[in-house]
């Protein structure tokens, strides 16, 4: 089991290393100098910044209901929840471009299908499944005990969530909102899809990797994927530096 | 007072039958009984955490039975005590004053007396996490009474502490009621417990409360 569990280890660590390996300083800065990936860089920023807040905004409510209240076709509802996690990307995407065929999504299409507003809802349809999925086993760790006396101490249903029991949740918000920001970097099928691929415009870091690519650039490829990799690794950082701080307080 | 008349409620293999209960005004009541008999399903359904599926709950001659558990103005301790992990001791003991309008110099002024009254002034800083039994379960019981509710019910208030411990809280909850006068409802299997504290006695068995000898 060591061996098994230390080559998985040693693959994963061979694999960030291997893209050092081939790329080199000067490639790294030309390519980080490019208007387009600087845009690339800045539209990935701001997407997943937003789709890992509207996660978190519809995360939270339906993790606390799946969590603790049950209902008549509530393990119908959990199968939905899960659709996007075991939706191929792809599908996600060409979903999503159907949809905005029918009314009333029709009627915003030519503001959000192909445009910026596409690869923030294409991040957030799978961002937000593995929020939800994180903000329900964070509840689910909340003793409901909590809840019952802060409702004899005068609490209605909603105080005693927001006073009681959502900040013993910050830990579970912090994973949660780490997943969905992680989960949308790093999405591509359904953007490329439903938001295109346009230079300038609705290029995000994975798609500057497949311009990279188609352009034979494999060094530029391969710098945008470092840059990738960095920014996964800085908020992995950051998340686990702000739950060490919460511990400790 | 307490009153439960009639109550009944069936789950799975737990039933309460044509339960009925009554506690006089400014009593000391313990109620005892075995693991699994009922004692806390009873305290839920007079808190308000539990509903029944018949009878009628009255408290202080008001009906409670349809009433909301923030209407019922009961405190209510729980065996585990539930202490907010992310309050301090001083956020505890404010806590229910918060939800009333009162105004910040009134709650101010009434956790202070409680923090005194309970001998808590030194721990108003402190996370649950750090305290000891003792002053967890005196942490507990204030802010169950900062509301100054006119019944308390305290579910195994005294579980878990050492014997000086338990000397201690017993003489606290006799100095609780003495200067309250208010109804008590406690909740214990220890016989040594109930003897010390209670007015009078009750034994919950097979889904009826009747008095004990």
């Amino acid at each position: 089991m060591v061996v098994l569990g230390g080559f998985y280890v040693v693959m994963i660590l061979l694999m960030v290393l291997a893209d050092f390996a081939y790329t080199d300083l000067e490639s790294l800065k030309r390519t980080l100098s490019e208007p387009e990936i600087q845009y690339s860089l800045k539209l990935s920023l701001l997407s997943c910044t937003l789709s890992t807040l509207m996660s978190l905004v519809v995360a939270v409510p339906i993790g606390y209901i799946m969590s603790r209240f049950t209902f008549r076709g509530q393990s119908v509802v959990d199968a939905i929840l899960d659709i996007p996690i075991v939706l191929p990307p792809l599908v996600v995407g060409i979903s999503l471009l159907v949809l905005f065929n029918y009314p009333p999504f029709h009627w915003l299409s030519r503001w959000v299908v192909f445009e910026v507003p596409a690869v923030v809802l294409a991040q957030f349809m799978v961002a937000c499944a593995f929020a939800v999925r994180t903000m329900r086993v964070s509840f689910d760790q909340i003793p409901v005990r909590f809840e019952q006396v802060a409702l004899t101490l005068g609490c209605n249903r909603s105080q005693a969530f927001w006073l009681v029991v959502f900040p013993q949740s910050r830990r579970g918000l912090l994973a949660a909102g780490t997943l969905a920001w992680a989960r949308s970097l790093g999405e591509f099928g359904p953007i490329l899809v439903f938001a295109g691929s346009t230079r300038m415009r609705t290029e995000v870091l994975p798609t500057s990797v497949y311009l990279e690519m188609q352009s034979g650039d494999l060094k530029g490829m391969l710098s945008v994927s470092i840059l990738m990799i960095a920014l996964s690794a800085a908020v992995l950082i950051l998340a686990r530096a702000l739950g060490m701080q919460r511990i400790n307080a | 007072m307490i009153k439960l008349d009639q109550i009944e409620l069936h789950q799975g293999d737990f039933h309460l039958q044509q339960l009925c209960l009554d506690i006089p005004k400014g009593c000391y009541a313990v109620l005892m009984g075995k693991s699994g008999c009922g004692k806390t399903t009873l305290l839920e359904i007079l808190a308000g955490l539990r509903p029944v599926q018949a009878g009628s709950i009255w408290l202080d001659h008001q009906e409670v039975t349809h009433l909301k558990p923030a209407a019922r103005q009961l405190g209510y301790v729980p065996q585990d005590r539930a202490l907010f992990p992310t309050m301090r001791v001083g956020e505890q003991l404010g806590f229910s004053l918060r939800l009333r309008p009162f105004s910040k110099e009134e709650i101010s002024k009434r956790v202070n007396e409680m923090a005194r009254w309970l001998n808590l002034e030194h721990l108003m800083e402190r996370l649950p996490q750090s305290l000891s039994g003792g002053e967890a379960q005196r942490v507990a019981l204030g802010r169950a009474l900062a509301s100054r509710p006119g019944i308390l019910c305290l579910d195994e208030p005294l579980s878990g502490l050492d014997q000086d411990l338990h000397d201690e809280a017993c003489s606290l909850l006799e100095s609780i009621h003495q200067e309250t006068g208010m109804t008590i409802l406690h909740v214990t299997h220890s016989r040594h417990e109930a003897d010390r504290l209670a007015d009078r006695l009750w034994v919950i068995d097979e889904g009826q409360v009747r008095p004990s000898a």
